[in-house]
């Protein structure tokens, strides 16, 4: 296929964005929709001490539990890591941080970094000792409000149905969660595509995602792990 | 042939939904809620990783991979329904377009105190998308046993695990009873049969009022 914009690549050229200690932001929502290719990838160049920020932390052997249950981060940014005894047991253990964030709170500090926007204001924990523990609070209309830091990575890796050359996206059902949004927040972001189409063939109307968000594409070969419902 | 617990507590929550409701379902008895909702009834179901209108579990080997519940478990889509990104869904919970929420807990205070995120030091899953249901939608209902594995109450004066979110919980039900949480205080308003009254006092360990049309749920006989 053309490659004018010169995005489509493969896993081995993807993975040399890789390193120990970066932060990588990835996509999926208990393991549905997250890239399987970049994941194996990652778990075969070895990669350590990587900062995750993410919905939560898949199942042991699915998704971005996978890396999880072998170590290779040292700090998870999540809103739930309860699919995943093994993350539970490292955090038990001090051997991997955890940072909670409530879910919506956290799509939305992964927005604004995608946006460009330095935090957003939100009243979701603004009493709770918990979520609201060390965070600056505005008062803003009598009404007061939570100062929540918006998040961006150096990577971010997300999963689509189809891309074109240009990185446009397109997404899968329930398999689009956070994708989108992840998309936007990497400083470079790598998509992985059940099929990789030619330029014109997605109706403009139909891409959720526009390439200029997405500066990479590899093709993949689908899901090569077995779901907890099978 | 009897209905089980489980049953009979996700039939009791299904009299909560009214037709051109938008409710959010939590995992555990609240997913059963919907196989006993009457066909007449037209609801819209919300699921925090970004689908409105979910329908029914699929038959086996008709599973989709990519489209599943917030707890990763497979489902199908009505006629009306459609997908988002999941801050969308938030967006939604956080605006108060999701009419109805139904949740498991470990505990809930005679206030309305919902705690159910963490127990410190053994379980520590993360709140997920419970706080922004708990505290923004428009009516949050608990289906959870009224008592642990210990038989010690639910049902607490104030609760002693962390709170996930303060004063938001109408409704609790039990295996033994529903309660009605109104301007900070527990009504006992319905009993499932055949518990009493003082069976039920006994195993609450927090201050209610009994409601005066006290009605007895018996689903077997009617």
């Amino acid at each position: 296929m053309e490659n004018p914009f010169g995005k489509i690549t493969t896993l081995e050229q993807a993975m040399e964005y890789f390193y120990d200690g970066m932060t990588l932001m990835f996509g999926g929502f208990g393991g549905v929709g997250s890239p399987p290719a970049l994941i194996g990838g990652i778990l075969d160049k070895n990669i350590q001490n990587l900062v995750l920020i993410g919905n939560d932390t898949g199942f042991p052997e699915i998704g971005i539990g996978k890396i999880v249950s072998r170590k290779r981060a040292r700090k998870v940014i999540a809103s739930h890591i309860g699919s995943n005894p093994v993350a539970g047991e490292l955090m038990t253990r001090g051997e991997m941080e955890v940072e909670f964030s409530p879910q919506g709170t956290l799509m939305e500090r992964i927005r604004a970094g995608g946006m460009g926007l330095g935090a957003i204001l939100t009243d979701v924990g603004v009493d709770h000792e918990f979520v609201a523990k060390d965070k600056q609070k505005l008062t803003l209309n009598g009404k007061e409000y939570l100062i929540e830091t918006a998040l961006t990575a150096e990577v971010a890796i997300v999963y689509a149905k189809k891309a074109d050359p240009f990185g446009n996206l397109v997404f899968d059902k329930s398999a689009r969660n956070t994708n989108p949004l992840v998309a936007m927040a990497g400083k470079i972001t790598i998509a992985e595509a059940e099929e990789i189409v030619p330029l014109g063939s997605l109706d403009p109307e139909e891409i959720v995602i526009p390439g200029v968000f997405v500066d990479r594409v590899i093709p993949s070969c689908g899901v090569n792990w077995k779901w907890a419902w099978e | 042939m009897g209905i089980d617990v489980r049953n009979r507590m996700a039939m009791r929550a299904a009299e909560e939904i009214t037709s051109g409701m938008v409710v959010n379902l939590g995992i555990g008895i609240p997913s059963l809620v919907p196989n006993h909702l009457p066909r007449n009834i037209q609801v819209m179901f919300h699921a925090e990783n970004g689908i409105v209108g979910m329908g029914a579990s699929p038959e086996k080997g008709w599973e989709d991979e990519n489209l599943c519940n917030a707890g990763g478990f497979p489902v199908t889509t009505i006629p009306g329904s459609s997908y988002c990104d999941s801050a969308m869904a938030f967006g939604m919970i956080r605006r108060g377009l999701v009419d109805l929420t139904i949740l498991g807990s470990l505990q809930v205070s005679e206030k309305g105190d919902i705690a159910n995120w963490i127990v410190p030091g053994k379980k520590v899953p993360g709140m997920g998308g419970a706080m922004e249901l708990a505290q923004k939608a428009r009516k949050v209902a608990v289906l959870m046993y009224h008592t642990d594995k210990n038989g010690v109450s639910k049902l607490v004066k104030s609760c002693s695990l962390p709170l996930t979110a303060s004063n938001c919980v109408d409704i609790v039900i039990t295996d033994l009873a529903v309660f009605k949480i109104k301007e900070g205080s527990m009504i006992l308003s319905e009993l499932f049969a055949p518990y009493t009254i003082a069976e039920v006092t006994a195993k609450t360990a927090c201050e209610f009022s009994i409601a005066e049309n006290l009605r007895f749920i018996d689903y077997e006989r009617n």
